[in-house]
């Protein structure tokens, strides 16, 4: 099985410094704030892997996973690391945040698809920036392939075909897609048992979360092929159609008072508060 | 001037609720573009379920009903929903796992540019401006799309249910769309609900939630603390990273948005990205042992406890207080 992995860099959102905007309120100021990869992003590289492999032996690959972002040449920090963990080749498409918007990275990915030929695009959920929620779906259509949006479970199965546990509202929707389909992850695709490809062991437990990249791999991703494109050669010079003229901090909540034990609290939330 | 359409979300023949903050959008929407709104009820069963939502000023109810459309699959449902929408200058959905799958499908096969999850909207002579919660809740942006047609999905949290506001809105049946190769391609295999006897978590009136704090406990603890409170259950994204609660009990940027009129964070630290889906709750209790958690600097009434003993204990008075009535 051959999988495209989207990944997109981030301003750490749980980074202690949080995001600033200036008086001018017209843009984000991420300078300061530490880079790195989108979480769900990271989640979808890790399920890519479990799929191009057998669990007992996760260090060769049964497929080929390749990783492709958009962004500054910063991004290739990302880009190595995930080739340091197993993707096997990395495409950056030179481009500034500023340049972009959801819909022209979906046409961008077309692009890449149709090159690569891919058996499957695996890419987070949502980027935890822009936090629209769309680019999967969107590349999906573009593409007139299937989809499995909000992926809690991923199995390949003898057929080629793979059957994906989508997390909804109240419960779990089971999608049966055959290949070449649009995947995206959420959260819970890095549980121990969540990602089977055919050639792994249905007993098999993987260790929780993504897995991290030794040493020597870190040093041998450095020698993987990483390609540049520029973003004229993937979009046919298309503009963003969605723009922002405005930021500002959510409102700050205040903070009210400590009790000082059970019955106070019980107290105050029947008399005061009256939502007892 | 142009019209807005409504894409209703139905489960088992019914409107759901979630349909009527969509309409309340469509609503906020309509002074800035000038014109009307109509609804569509896509799916088995659409027919019967057009009068759930006659009532409420939609110049028409667009209905598509089609035994193929039985269980909801984004591949078989885009192409008549795009259909639709031609002629309308915005296309809008409540951002449930439904809108958010659906949407942006459509908006793609619209070549519409989109903006999800919106928390407000504003604007005047034909443009407008989508409030949206971006990086984890730690902004908003405010962005205008400059596509002929646009799509947008609204934080349901966000937007009050639509009253009806009486009259009968004319229903017109459309043909389903024939999908394209992506249908072919996909099979719906099942949708297990949870059973449940609480609330769901986007209606509840109250809703309690659990950090990491409580580890492998999470149940024993909160199923019958959500009880005594006849409150929907939730869970931090660590409880559910470290599988303590189930993925769909996420609260959060990234999970299920809340506003209820009660939140009580258990073992909850206080993450932005938790934050920024339950900070629009009316009040906000935390019970946590450690006094400089971030949860303490939004909540109402803070309690610095072991929760093993202060749950249990509130639990207990909770149910006193109740049963004293």
């Amino acid at each position: 099985m051959k999988i495209l992995v989207a990944l997109k860099r981030v301003a750490d959102p749980d980074n202690a410094n949080k995001v600033k905007i200036p008086a001018s309120g017209d843009k984000v100021e991420t300078a300061g704030l530490e880079w790195k990869l989108n979480p769900f992003d990271d989640y979808a590289l890790e399920a890519a892997l479990r799929l191009t492999e057998n669990g007992k032996n996760p260090k060769a690959r049964v497929g080929e996973v390749v990783v492709v972002t958009l962004g500054p040449k910063e991004c290739e920090t990302q880009l190595r690391s995930a080739l340091a963990t197993g993707a096997d080749r990395a495409i950056r498409v030179e481009a500034t945040d500023e340049a972009l918007d959801g819909r022209l990275v979906a046409h961008a990915l077309r692009a890449i698809v149709a090159e690569e030929k891919p058996d499957l695009v695996v890419m987070g959920k949502q980027a935890v920036d822009g936090d629209n929620n769309q680019v999967g779906q969107a590349l999906a259509e573009l593409l007139d392939w299937p989809m499995a949006t909000f992926a809690a479970t991923i199995e390949e199965e003898a057929a080629g075909s793979v059957l994906v546990g989508r997390e909804v509202d109240g419960g779990v929707c089971t999608l049966r897609l055959k290949p070449p389909a649009v995947i995206t992850v959420d959260l819970r695709i890095v549980a121990p048992a969540s990602v089977y490809s055919k050639h792994t062991d249905k007993a098999h437990k993987y260790a929780d979360g993504v897995r991290f990249a030794a040493l020597p791999a870190i040093m041998a991703a450095k020698k993987k092929p990483l390609a540049v494109k520029t973003l004229a050669e993937v979009t046919g010079g298309a503009t963003p159609t969605a723009s922002y003229a405005k930021f500002e901090l959510p409102p700050a909540r205040k903070a009210g008072i400590k009790v000082k034990d059970v019955a106070e609290l019980v107290q105050r939330l029947a008399t005061e508060a009256k939502v007892l | 001037m142009a019209d807005i359409l409504v894409v209703a979300e139905l489960a088992e023949g019914k409107v759901k609720k979630a349909t009527l903050s969509a309409i309340t959008f469509a609503k906020q929407c309509q002074p800035a573009l000038g014109g009307g709104f109509s609804v569509l009820l896509i799916g088995a069963g659409a027919k019967a379920a057009a009068a759930e939502v006659a009532g409420y000023g939609a110049a028409q109810i667009l209905v598509c009903d089609d035994a193929s459309l039985a269980n909801y699959v984004a591949e078989q449902y885009a192409p008549t929903v795009a259909e639709a929408a031609r002629g309308f200058g915005l296309v809008v959905a409540t951002a449930t796992s439904f809108g958010k799958d659906l949407l942006p499908r459509v908006a793609a096969r619209l070549d519409a540019a989109f903006a999800g999850d919106c928390s407000g909207v504003s604007g005047a002579s034909g443009k407008l401006v989508f409030k949206r919660p971006m990086y984890a809740g730690n902004a908003f942006g405010y962005a205008t799309l400059s596509t002929a047609i646009q799509c947008a999905t609204a934080r349901q949290s966000e937007f009050a249910p639509a009253e009806p506001s009486g009259g009968s809105s004319p229903v017109k049946e459309l043909a389903k769309v024939a999908p394209g190769a992506a249908a072919s391609r996909v099979e719906f295999v099942s949708l297990e609900q949870v059973k449940s006897e609480r609330p769901e978590l986007t209606e509840a009136g109250v809703v309690v939630a659990g950090g990491r704090a409580l580890k492998g406990r999470f149940s024993e603890v909160m199923e019958p603390f959500a009880e005594a409170f006849g409150a929907a259950l939730g869970a931090s994204r660590a409880a559910c990273d470290a599988g303590y609660a189930p993925g769909d009990y996420q609260v959060g940027q990234t999970g299920k948005i809340v506003a209820p009129s009660l939140y009580i964070a258990i073992g909850i630290s206080g993450a932005i990205q938790h934050v920024a889906g339950m900070k629009g709750s009316k009040t906000i209790v935390a019970i946590n042992k450690d006094a400089e958690a971030p949860i303490f600097q939004i909540a109402d009434y803070g309690l610095v406890a072991d929760l093993f003993q202060a749950v249990p204990e509130l639990t207990a008075a909770v149910k006193a207080h109740k049963a004293a009535g």
